[in-house]
């Protein structure tokens, strides 16, 4: 079949930077063409040019249903047939669907809007995609799934041939999921070409004829489903093999070093109750659960980030921590799982956010900035934890998401802690970047470092841990790998489902 | 060149810019007015430059004298507002402060005692505004408003609703003096600029004080003592204001509760925002704000000189605020877009 779209030597340059480097990709209609990549690979680089959002350097041409296009804006996509679905949805919550779905090309009659005709053309679209609001319901009343759908209804009353969806499943539930895969086959089927940007390997499997895959800019590769693998999704994403992955060169759980710390009967009364745990030396520490089990509220109330009531000992010293500055003053640091709202500073630079912890100890006469020990730090911290970027002061927010979480690992170690509590250390995070957070992980943890990961990765728990503390709702429902019994991803969900109850013996 | 310094090159291109934001602004109506004031003197273009008296020394040494008690005012301001709060009541502290002032100077023997009295009174409402937001967690914009009715009518009550005089004001140097050459209100103004600047870009607490305006919950949680940082903030507003009510003080010999520094907090608010700081806290410079204040003086001079009526002052004051915002706004986007 004829190509719908050919994207041919792409590249694409920003300052100094090389965003893209003759980059060529195929679209058939009637295809659902995954693109795949790490962050900052330039996934989103190449749909922004796609969608007018940018230029492309000179010397590349970009062909719909194989007439050469000039894509300069935003609206010359749209004539062209080309819709793009963004992660951060588009809509204006304030308004109707229909008057969403028109947004920008509403009918009118005498200089008025014609609501008739925005009601006349939407009711069949809705019919069509299968759901149950009217083009009158408020979008603000609409869950994330059904805002969803108006940005699919917008695309297909724009008459699309091509349709780019971005990471559409991030915020919707396992059954939301499988509406809108429903959902894509048919647009797949009406002979609709969509080219679909996941990070979730299972998604991949589930929908993709074909994935491309782009590494630092580059295109490495175009498979078809059937020589489709993990192995080598992995191998052309990273330029690596699976097995070394996951990363666990430290000793092993039963030659673990004495107790550094320890925590009895924390709680605050409502999501976690009366919780506990030890914490050797040198030992990665797993805490699994489904989502509410209590496991972030837990971590915040030993890091002191909220009330609570309990005890905390490190190496023996009782500890009285009200907030998280006396947490971090006796050695125990917290990495959020929501690195955006709650750790980085966003309109401040690497250099500043990876020396915040310190300036105070660093200061001279304890209030004056000392820049020089700043520039080493963080010169020091780039290096160690490979974080791509290009000067230390450029704002972190321009960032990728794995070299932002490397930032603010590298906030958290600068202050030499005795233990670190990871709250979902790779979430959000390229698969590269990733792999770099387990290797540092475990070079804490042979640095007689104390590491607790608590993560929904059931893989990567499985992968890093030594031990694992399963929550479920507020309390320590069991551990595994305490008493040299394998870890894994089954006795996990056993306990965290309460599946079964005697499998694990209480902790703490 | 390697890509490190190209980059670095044009990161610190890029700082420039942000920091003289408004500059281009400022002379650009300096020049305007200058031109202006001499065609309203020679009454063609030609010789209009030769005869404008805005850019005289003379006339611009009251430009700065103008500008200066703003300048307190705005550098308190700046301070506030980058650590995402508003701070009302600056024009009312200033008025108690002064009538602190004049009332102290008064005391046989003891009148320089003036000068940290007012100030300690500015710390002390400021410290008191801060204590309101940082331990009971009100919105500034709540807590402020309320004490510039509070504290105006303090203002008042200090002196009887009278205006008090200090015919010998023994600091009237501040207000009337100058020290080699330049007036003490501009010594002054400088001096707190470049304290600070020192305080913002030199100092731990200086980072702390943006990082809480960037974002308050992270600064939380890595451990920053955010009460700390927002008292600071307010006390600080407080007793620049305070000294913003020495130098009025000393200005007129005189304070009056009621009148001093009406809608002076205003006049600081634009200079701020004049000067490119954000309005939601954790990006501006100090000397955003300098140029901020300028800007204000200058147009209120420049505006006189030229013979324009007082009600179509307000008017073009107001229109030349939105305006150079508005400018800034798309300057920002197309060096962002280049």
């Amino acid at each position: 079949m004829a190509p719908i779209l050919e994207m041919l030597g792409i590249s694409k340059t920003f300052g100094a930077n090389r965003a893209l480097c003759d980059v060529s990709l195929t679209v058939i209609p009637g295809e659902i063409h995954a693109l795949m990549g790490e962050n900052g690979a330039g996934k989103s680089t190449l749909m922004k040019i796609l969608s007018g959002a940018y230029q492309a350097d000179p010397g590349g041409q970009i062909r719909i249903g194989g007439e050469p296009v000039v894509i300069n804006g935003p609206l010359a996509a749209r004539r062209l047939g080309v819709s793009v679905i963004y992660q951060e949805l588009t809509l204006a919550p304030n308004l109707s669907v229909g008057e969403n779905i028109f947004l920008g090309t509403e009918p009118r009659r005498g200089g008025m809007i014609d609501r008739a005709a925005i009601t006349n053309a939407c009711t069949p679209l809705l019919q069509r995609l299968g759901v149950s609001f009217t083009p009158a319901t408020l979008v603000s009343t609409l869950s994330m799934a059904e805002r969803q759908m108006v940005e699919i209804a917008r695309a297909l009353n724009a008459q699309s041939r091509i349709l780019v969806m971005d990471e559409p499943t991030t915020s919707l539930s396992s059954r939301e999921t499988e509406r809108l895969f429903d959902l894509i086959r048919r647009l797949r089927a009406d002979g609709l070409a969509i080219i679909y940007i996941s990070h979730r390997m299972a998604e991949i499997y589930d929908l993709a004829d074909r994935v491309s895959v782009l590494r630092d800019g580059s295109a490495v590769g175009t498979i078809p489903r059937a020589e489709l693998s993990a192995e080598t999704l992995v191998r052309l994403m990273v330029g690596r093999d699976l097995a070394t992955f996951y990363k666990k060169d430290h000793a092993a759980a039963l030659a673990r070093g004495p107790v550094i710390l320890s925590v009895r009967d924390v709680g605050d009364g409502q999501r976690v109750l009366g919780c506990g745990l030890d914490l050797h030396a040198g030992e990665v520490l797993g805490i699994a659960g489904l989502v509410g089990a209590g496991r972030t509220e837990f971590a915040r109330l030993v890091y002191g980030a909220d009330r609570g009531s309990g005890t905390v000992t490190l190496d023996g010293r009782a500890l009285h921590i009200a907030t998280p500055r006396d947490a971090i003053d006796a050695g125990v640091v917290y990495l959020t799982e929501d690195r955006k709202r709650l750790g980085l500073f966003l309109d401040m630079s690497v250099r500043e956010n990876i020396n915040l912890g310190v300036i105070g100890r660093d200061a001279k006469g304890g209030a004056l900035l000392d820049f020089a020990a700043a520039a080493r730090r963080a010169r020091d911290a780039i290096a160690a934890l490979g974080i791509r970027v290009s000067a230390d002061m450029i704002n972190v927010g321009a960032l990728s998401g794995g070299n932002q979480q490397k930032v603010l690992l590298a906030r958290l170690l600068e202050t030499k802690p005795r233990v670190l509590i990871l709250d979902e250390p790779t979430r959000g995070v390229d698969i590269g970047a990733k792999s770099e957070i387990y290797r540092l992980i475990d070079s804490l943890a042979r640095a007689d470092v104390g590491v607790i990961v608590i993560s929904s990765d059931l893989p990567e728990i499985v992968g890093i841990c030594d031990r694992v503390l399963v929550m479920r709702e507020g309390r320590m429902a069991g551990e595994i790998g305490g008493d040299g019994q394998p870890v894994t991803q089954e006795n996990i969900i056993a306990i965290a489902t309460g599946a079964d109850e005697s499998a694990g013996q209480q902790a703490a | 060149m390697s890509e490190a310094v190209r980059v670095r090159r044009k990161l610190a291109f890029r700082n420039a810019i942000q920091v003289a934001g408004m500059l281009p602004i400022l002379v650009l109506l300096g020049i305007m007015f200058q031109l202006l004031s001499g065609w309203v003197e020679a009454g063609n273009l030609s010789g209009a430059w030769a005869e404008g008296r805005f850019m005289s020394w003379q006339n611009l040494s009251i430009v700065m004298q103008q500008a200066s008690i703003n300048t307190v005012l705005a550098a308190g301001m700046t301070v506030v507002i980058l650590t995402g709060g508003i701070d009302l009541s600056v024009g009312s502290i200033l008025a108690a402060s002064a009538m602190v002032a004049v009332i102290a100077s008064k005391l046989e023997g003891l009148g320089l005692l003036g000068i940290p009295a007012a100030m300690l009174c500015g710390l002390l409402f400021g410290a008191i505004n801060g204590a309101l937001i940082a331990f009971m967690k009100l919105p500034p914009f709540i807590v402020t408003l309320g004490s510039l009715t509070a504290v105006r009518g303090i203002a008042r009550l200090i002196g009887g609703d009278t205006t008090v005089f200090n015919p010998s004001l023994p600091f009237a140097f501040i207000g009337n003096g100058t020290l080699a050459g330049l007036p003490w209100l501009v010594v002054i103004a400088i001096a707190v600029i470049l304290v600070t600047w020192f305080i913002l870009r030199r100092t731990v607490l200086g980072v702390h004080i943006y990082a809480v305006g960037g974002n308050p919950d992270a600064s939380r949680l890595s451990g920053i003592k955010v009460w700390a940082v927002i008292l600071f903030a307010y006390a600080l507003a407080g007793l620049y204001a305070g000294l913003g009510g020495v130098m009025s003080a000393a200005r007129l010999f005189a304070a009056n509760g009621l009148q001093l520094g009406q809608s002076y907090e205003l006049d600081a608010i634009a200079a701020v925002i004049l000067g490119g700081t954000s309005f939601v806290g954790g990006i501006g410079s100090i000397w955003g704000t300098l140029i901020g204040a300028l800007i204000i003086a200058v147009l209120g001079n420049g505006l006189i000189l030229v013979g324009v009526s007082d009600i179509w002052q307000y008017i073009i004051k107001g229109l030349v605020i939105i305006g150079a915002v508005a400018l800034d706004r798309y300057r920002i986007q197309g060096s962002a877009r280049a």
